[in-house]
């Protein structure tokens, strides 16, 4: 019996050994993801990081177009930083309408947005998971960092070119986050990953963040066109700057038009130019046509830089009704997005001016019904064919970069200001500016104007003309005061078909309800 | 052999069969049958002699007289709720039989997990379905047996695809996020429940002819002894074993003819015609063809399927085995698809050592080979403008009509759906195999202690290839990264899944007379680790040209769980009773300050019947009133390693473009490292009873669920992760509800019987918390995506409403009750319709489910039944809600649901509650007829033959294809089929 009983127990302390030998294994990892410390080794994965963080301004996740998206809860397709601010800035202004179902779409040009808005919801979580990439990258490439992973020499100096870089891309954000929202969370490289609330920062505080990092990382960045394309130099810095200073009374109460000269003057002194097809500006092969003029680019690919954003969807959702498709050179149109009677009227000014392109074969000038694809002119800008005429490298994902900054907004920024009182810059030289736009789209000096003519109004106009379609037109209208209010009415903006006013607490965007509810530091613009 | 040559021969069989039973000469009997109990007279006894049909029954004093055959010397006597006798009568002219009372309900073996408990014992709810009561017909997947016949258990199956899974939630779920599947046991090897790559449901692997019975761990008193996998309930499935003596052979085939039931109700080619020409513009109008075209018509056909199989178990000497083959073909109604399932078993029970060790070794291997019907064509055939024909006049686009644009085919325009299902071969091989084997040793001079070690594993490995034409109009045209042209595709995937288990524990089981108690003790290890593993391979043309490369690294996950359990149950004068069972639980899906965490689970019974009052009442055979609370976990998160800070690598088709290179991108993913499983605790009030020897017995259960740190994607603060929503323990929910069973023998006679059971469940379910700070005005998390624009949802998880409650806009109506067109009711007041405005409004989970099952024997006829009811579930009728006519001249034309003739809209309102419809239905799933023609082929076999109808009748307001969708919104079904079924099943 004894026997037995010994026999049971030596049973059962093998059995407890096996288990005390098994419980390692609760320690699995997967084996093909990686550690920071093996992603930041070298150079290499330095820049492979650095490329995410210019990726999330024009992809939408880790598998092109679609498949490992960013941001949750959107579809990924509508995920897209360039495609959600540009309905942000465009679909709510007159000169653009869309008219699909999806969600809420149609309330950007309805202005009966609320805080739940699934788009706004996602642009705002767009930025600030661009803002968390950036802290982290940030927080990764300190000279102690690259010491500790033994980088030095060249390819240390290189990354601390990154992370000028990384810190523009989180100034650029913010800045989108202080235009759209005005109030919202501040993190930065200080703060933890996890549980935590970020604090509140207010619109004018947000501003002279922006401002103080985009003046500390100046002297950090390449050279204006120092850099490789695509990335961030000098100018766009100033770029960035002269647009920040240009709005400032709208952020803050203070006008700071002078800054707006002076630093529209760095980057017209840098040795940028006015390409001669403005066309070309907006095709397939803009990476080298436009190269001279785009200050700041946000680059696709058909083949290895695929996403249903960004230019993808600024070629295909303006292709409405009768609309070739092999002209923009894709597979065929999505059939949205049309603009208003009121920009239509904009160019009309003298003929020939080669950046009226409306399509109006079996379009109505005046939009009966937003939902109706053939209601209002279609507008053709962006293309996936070559200034050649060639086709882009796959009909359905596009070559097009977007230009996020080029040389005309410096003209007319410079122009608006010293319109508006700012010093460092003369009336003569906006004039000039003016009309350096002008005579390229028209081939000759028939559409320039006389100094009589220039006025804020008109470059306001020359703004829309120029830059249409290029996410700066709520902005603008802003600034103007012309967003919400009855000074300016188009198609049914407040949801009327001749217009309406609105109220002017719409200048903002509200606060996602979602972030209220998750970070009780928020507090909802006034108005929602 | 054709269907119609197959159903001549079948019932010139039956015919012949039939004709060959006769009958000899008779001698008389006379006899009294009595109660062991009391002596007293039994009634309606049956009183047969054997080998041959002629039987009587006893009067009501028990009494009886009995004109025996010629040949018979033996009399079989029995009676609902007593043990059945044989009595020899040989030289004798009368009998006297006292019979004793049994109750097989009690003494049924009841699986409880790590062991197995006799009914009478149990104390926590656990139904248990054995093979007599299974559901019969063309059944593939095991789930198919039990729908509908246990109070508690929802089955809904996803579709009418062959092998198509189902999804089984017990009392509501646990989870919003998190799976919500039991765990499912198959002959004490928990499977892994996610699926296989290549196959339509992991559990069609498994052939349902294999299985002797289910049990069904409801409540957590009970499931705790599974821990953090139990929190949505526990099937065990034991499969048939073999049993020694003479060699056994059964076999048995079902054939069965698969109709279409319903289609959804399009446009016809006439009205489509006549709407075009009244509301289209010019363009539209020429875009008319003259065809006729049925196109749902063209897409499904009546299909064939059978399933065959033979078993033999014996033993040989003292190892008995059984042994099975299964042959599975089935068509889909959906033209092209197809299933085909060799399946195969072998049990070994030897008992060794003078029956101290037990071995139980069980294998089973299935193949299944799947073509895959495109589904796609069901919403094309629906869409498809029914005035053009199937195929063109030019021959593109393999001879398939489609509708062009840029000379190529219309991107926005739906495909030819024939041409879908035709040009497209999506085929699937998947092998599984589930293994087993067990070690039970009962020690020598201490046998009430037993050792017991399991060792088993479960390997799945699917394959597929999916090959498109490059001239079909589906895979038209795409371009590498490189700029190289192709079209169609040849493509290929493949998965291995390798899960492996040990168990060990010990038993120690003891009766201490003297003081009255029973005394049971487990207390055991477990080990069970499931890796998946899959190769990456590039999207290839028909061409081979790689239009997306693959990705740079194959994929592998794996995770662990190492338990601890125990339980102990103890029985006082056998009528009180208690059993706890504790598991501890780690899992290496948390962090290792998380991942340990213990479940403990009590329940209490009291056995009424036992006590003398009761005992007195003859009427009342059992009455066991029962208590439980139980903590069980979920851990079932979905990501295998959600803990962890880590970088993914973005694909060749993601890079950045810098200059004239492109970079492979980084990127941080989100994570939780606190992320732990959820916990429901529950609560569980039951009632057995059993009255006239439990012939008519059943339950009553009373049950509260409380599922605490919720999984719940929810928004984290902005800027804080890299992600904006993340998987997080955040939210706190509730199920509340009963459920009663009655079985019941309604009558029984000589030649008749009829048993009849009725289920009954109501589940109340609630989010009770969503965010980690409470605000009033969360909203909550929008879920439920639907067909028609882009990431529109019609459902969400709100803060005092039922999971995935609608969330739509309160449509306007005009004086004759018809839907205004975008016109809604400003619930807010702030006179803007917009997402303020929207409110919940019903909710998809039905209040209560009825399952009804009746069987009815007369003579050598057996009728069978089942009915099932959902009372209280709400569907989106998507389909509807897509039915706008517009005339945006989109250079193609679409046919609509005949809906669109009562709402006529232009745009799009798929937010409009318009769409919510009354969904409960009363649905008679199965009919059958049996025969049984008792010996044939000169006695050396036994043989039954059914006719099966399943999906008889479906009653419902609901005004779509069909009441029952799983999620609760109709979008283009696949739509269930009739099946008229015939089986034989022969015994040797």
């Amino acid at each position: 019996m004894k026997n037995k009983i010994f026999k049971a127990l030596s049973l059962l302390a093998i059995t407890s050994l096996l288990m005390v030998a098994c419980t390692k294994d609760l320690n699995r990892v997967p084996p093909y993801d990686f550690t920071s410390a093996q992603v930041y080794k070298d150079l290499a994965g330095y820049k492979q990081v650095l490329s995410k963080l210019y990726a999330g301004l024009s992809l939408t996740g880790n598998a092109g177009p679609d498949g490992q998206g960013d941001i949750r809860g959107i579809d990924e397709g509508f995920s897209s930083y360039l495609r959600q601010y540009w309905q942000a800035q465009e679909l709510s202004t007159d000169e653009a309408v869309i008219a699909w179902n999806d969600a809420t779409i149609k309330d950007f040009h309805f202005m009966t947005w609320s805080s739940s808005d699934v788009f706004l919801r996602a642009l705002y979580y767009r930025i600030y998971f661009q803002i968390t990439l950036c802290n982290e990258f940030v927080r990764e490439s300190t000279p102690s960092k690259l010491s500790g992973r033994n980088i030095t020499g060249a390819d240390a100096t290189e990354i601390g070119y990154f992370r000028a870089e990384a810190r523009f891309l989180r100034a650029l954000s913010y800045y989108h986050a202080l235009d759209l929202y005005g109030n919202v969370p501040f993190v930065t490289e200080n703060d933890p990953i996890g549980a935590f609330l970020p604090p509140r920062i207010a619109r004018t505080d947000l501003y002279n963040y922006v401002e103080s990092e985009l003046k500390a990382i100046e002297n950090d960045l390449k050279n204006a066109k120092a850099n490789e394309y695509g990335r961030v130099d000098k100018a766009a810095d100033w770029a960035l700057l002269s647009r920040l200073y240009l709005n400032a009374e709208v952020y803050t109460g203070a006008a700071k038009y002078t800054e707006a000269v002076t630093y529209a003057n760095k980057v017209i002194a840098a040795s940028y130019s006015l390409i001669p097809n403005w066309k070309n500006l907006f095709l397939a092969d803009n990476n080298v046509t436009g190269a001279n003029e785009i200050v700041f680019p946000i680059t696709f690919d058909g083949g290895k830089s695929r996403t249903w954003g960004g230019t993808t969807y600024l070629v295909h959702a303006p292709i409405v009704g009768s609309m070739s498709a092999s002209v923009h050179g894709v597979d065929f149109g999505w059939g949205g997005i049309r603009t208003t009677k009121q920009f239509v009227q904009k160019f009309g000014g003298p003929a020939g001016d080669s950046r009226m392109n409306f399509y109006t074969a079996g379009q109505n000038l005046d939009i009966n019904d937003i939902g109706t694809a053939t209601d209002g002119y279609g507008i053709v800008k962006f293309r996936n064919v070559t200034s050649t005429g060639a086709n882009g490298s796959n009909p359905t994902w596009v070559d097009t970069d977007f230009p996020m900054f080029r040389l005309p907004e410096l003209y007319l920024n410079y122009a608006e200001a010293v319109l508006r009182g700012g010093s460092g810059g003369d009336a003569a030289t906006a004039l000039n500016y003016i009309n350096m736009l002008r005579q390229r789209a028209y081939g000759n000096a028939t559409g320039n104007i006389t100094a009589g003519q220039l006025n804020l109004q008109f470059i306001l106009d020359e703004r829309a003309k120029e830059l249409h379609w290029e996410g700066v037109r709520r902005t603008d209208l802003i600034r103007y005061g012309q967003f919400t209010t009855g000074t300016y009415l188009w198609a049914w903006k407040g949801n009327t078909m001749n217009g309406q006013a609105v109220g002017s607490h719409r200048n903002l965007y509200p606060v996602p309800a979602a972030d209220l509810t998750a970070n009780p530091n928020l507090v909802q613009n006034p108005g929602y | 052999m054709s269907l119609k040559n197959f159903m001549k021969a079948t019932g010139i069989i039956m015919l012949l069969l039939i004709a060959q039973t006769s009958f000899a000469q008779n001698r008389t009997i006379t006899g009294k049958v009595t109660d062991s109990k009391d002596g007293s007279g039994v009634a309606g006894v049956t009183i047969t002699a054997k080998g041959s049909r002629a039987g009587t029954t006893t009067s009501a004093d028990g009494s009886f007289t009995f004109s025996v055959p010629s040949g018979a010397t033996t009399l079989v006597i029995s009676s609902v709720g007593f043990a059945t006798q044989e009595v020899s009568i040989d030289g004798k002219n009368s009998i006297g039989v006292s019979l004793v009372g049994t109750s097989t309900v009690l003494n049924e073996v009841v699986v409880t997990g790590y062991g197995s408990v006799r009914r009478k014992d149990l104390t926590s709810a656990i139904t248990t379905i054995t093979s007599k009561d299974f559901t019969k017909g063309p059944i593939t997947t095991p789930d198919g047996l039990i729908n509908g016949r246990v109070a508690g258990v929802q089955i809904t199956t996803p579709s009418g695809a062959p092998g198509a899974g189902a999804r089984i939630l017990i009392r509501g779920g646990a989870s919003l996020s998190a799976s919500n599947s039991p765990l499912i046991v198959v002959d004490n090897v928990p499977l892994d429940n996610n699926g296989i790559s290549g196959a339509a449901n992991p559990l069609s692997l498994i052939n349902p002819n294999d299985i002797e019975s289910f049990n069904i761990l409801k409540d957590a008193s009970a499931t705790a002894i599974y821990g953090n996998r139990a929190s949505n309930g526990v099937i065990i499935i034991t499969t048939k074993k073999g049993k020694t003596g003479k060699v056994k052979v059964n076999f048995s085939t079902l054939n069965s003819l698969y109709t279409v039931a319903k289609k959804t109700e399009v446009l016809s080619a006439g009205e489509f015609t006549s709407m075009v020409k009244s509301q289209g513009n010019a363009a539209q109008k020429a875009l008319l063809g003259t065809s006729n075209t049925n196109w749902q018509d063209e897409i499904y056909q009546n299909a064939f399927g059978t399933d065959n199989n033979i078993s033999l178990s014996g033993g040989i000497q003292k190892l008995p085995y059984r042994f099975s083959l299964g042959y599975l073909n089935q068509q889909g109604i959906l033209t092209t698809g197809k299933l085909s399932r060799f399946s195969g078993f072998l049990n070994l029970s030897p008992t060794l050592l003078n029956n101290h060790l037990k071995i139980d070794f069980n294998l089973r291997g299935a193949s299944t080979d799947t073509r895959f019907a495109n589904e796609g064509a069901i919403g094309s055939a629906a869409a498809f403008d029914p005035t053009q024909s199937v195929h063109n006049s030019d021959g593109r686009f393999g001879g398939y009509f489609e509708w062009i644009n840029n000379n190529q085919p219309y991107g926005l325009a739906p495909r030819n759906p024939v041409a879908l299902l035709q040009l497209r071969e999506d085929k699937s091989k998947v092998k599984r195999a589930i293994g087993n084997l067990q070690l039970d040793y009962k020690l020598h001079g201490l046998p009430e202690l037993r050792f017991n070690v399991n060792i088993g594993f479960d390997r799945s490995q699917g394959e597929g290839t999916i090959n498109v034409p490059d001239s079909a109009g589906q895979a038209y045209l795409s371009t590498s990264p490189t700029g190289q042209k192709t079209s169609g595709l040849n493509n290929q995937y493949e998965q291995k899944k390798k899960n492996k288990l040990l168990d060990a524990y010990f038993n120690y089981v003891k009766s201490f007379r003297a003081i009255k108690s029973d005394v049971d003790i487990m207390a055991g290890y477990g080990y069970q680790d499931f890796l998946t593993q899959a190769p990456t391979f590039p999207g290839r043309g028909a061409n081979g040209v790689e239009y997306s490369p693959a990705n740079p690294f194959p994929f592998e996950s794996e995770n662990t769980l190492i338990s601890y359990y125990g339980r102990f149950r103890y029985a006082l004068m056998g009528k009180y009773l208690v059993t706890v069972n504790v598991r501890r639980d780690g899992s290496s899906r948390f962090n290792p300050d998380l991942r340990w965490k213990t479940f403990p689970g009590v329940s209490v019974a009291w056995v009424l019947s036992e006590e003398k009052g009761i005992k007195a009442v003859t009427a009342i055979s059992n009455l066991k009133l029962r208590y439980g609370y139980g903590k069980t976990g979920q851990q079932d998160v979905g990501d295998n390693y959600p803990y962890l800070a880590r970088y993914t690598i973005g694909t060749n088709t993601a890079q950045y473009q810098f200059g004239n290179g492109f970079y492979t991108v980084y990127r941080p993913v989100g994570y939780d490292y606190n992320l732990k499983w959820e916990e429901t605790s529950s609560y569980n009030l039951g009632l057995d009873f059993g009255f006239l020897n439990n012939r008519i017995n059943g339950s009553i259960d009373l049950y509260r669920k409380k599922t605490k740190d919720l999984l719940s994607v929810i928004p984290v603060p902005a800027g804080t992760n890299f992600t904006n929503e993340l998987l997080t323990n955040v939210g706190n929910m509730k199920n509340e509800g009963f459920e009663v069973t009655i079985n019941a023998t309604v009558f029984k006679t000589k030649n008749a019987s009829w048993e009849a059971g009725v289920n009954f469940s109501y589940n109340k379910n609630e989010i009770t918390r969503l965010t980690r700070v409470n605000d009033p005005n969360y909203q909550g998390v929008l879920t439920g995506g639907i067909s028609g624009g882009v990431g529109n949802t019609i459902q969400i998880h709100s803060v005092g409403f039922p999971r995935s409650s609608f969330f739509v806009l309160q449509q306007a109506y005009d004086s004759k009750n018809f839907p205004i067109e975008g016109l809604y009711v400003d619930r807010n007041g702030d006179g803007i319709i917009n997402n303020n405005d929207y409110y919940r409004y019903k909710k998809p989970d039905p209040d209560a489910f009825i399952g009804f099952t009746s069987q009815v024997t007369c003579h050598q006829w057996t009728f069978a039944t089942l009915l099932r009811s959902n009372i209280g579930n709400y569907m989106y009728n998507n389909v509807f809600s897509g039915a706008t006519f517009t005339t945006n001249s989109l250079g193609y034309l679409y046919n609509v649901s005949s809906n669109h003739l009562k709402t006529g809209y232009k745009n799009n309102q798929y937010f409009s509650d318009y769409f919510i419809e009354n969904a409960a239905f009363l649905k008679m799933d199965n009919l059958s007829a049996t025969y049984d023609f008792g010996q044939v082929m000169n006695n050396k076999a036994t043989l039954r033959a059914s006719i099966i109808v399943q999906n008889v009748f479906t009653l419902t307001k609901y005004k779509g294809l069909d009441p029952e969708i799983a999620g609760g919104i109709d979008n283009n079904f696949y739509t269930r089929p009739r099946v008229y079924s015939l089986g034989l099943n022969l015994d040797f």
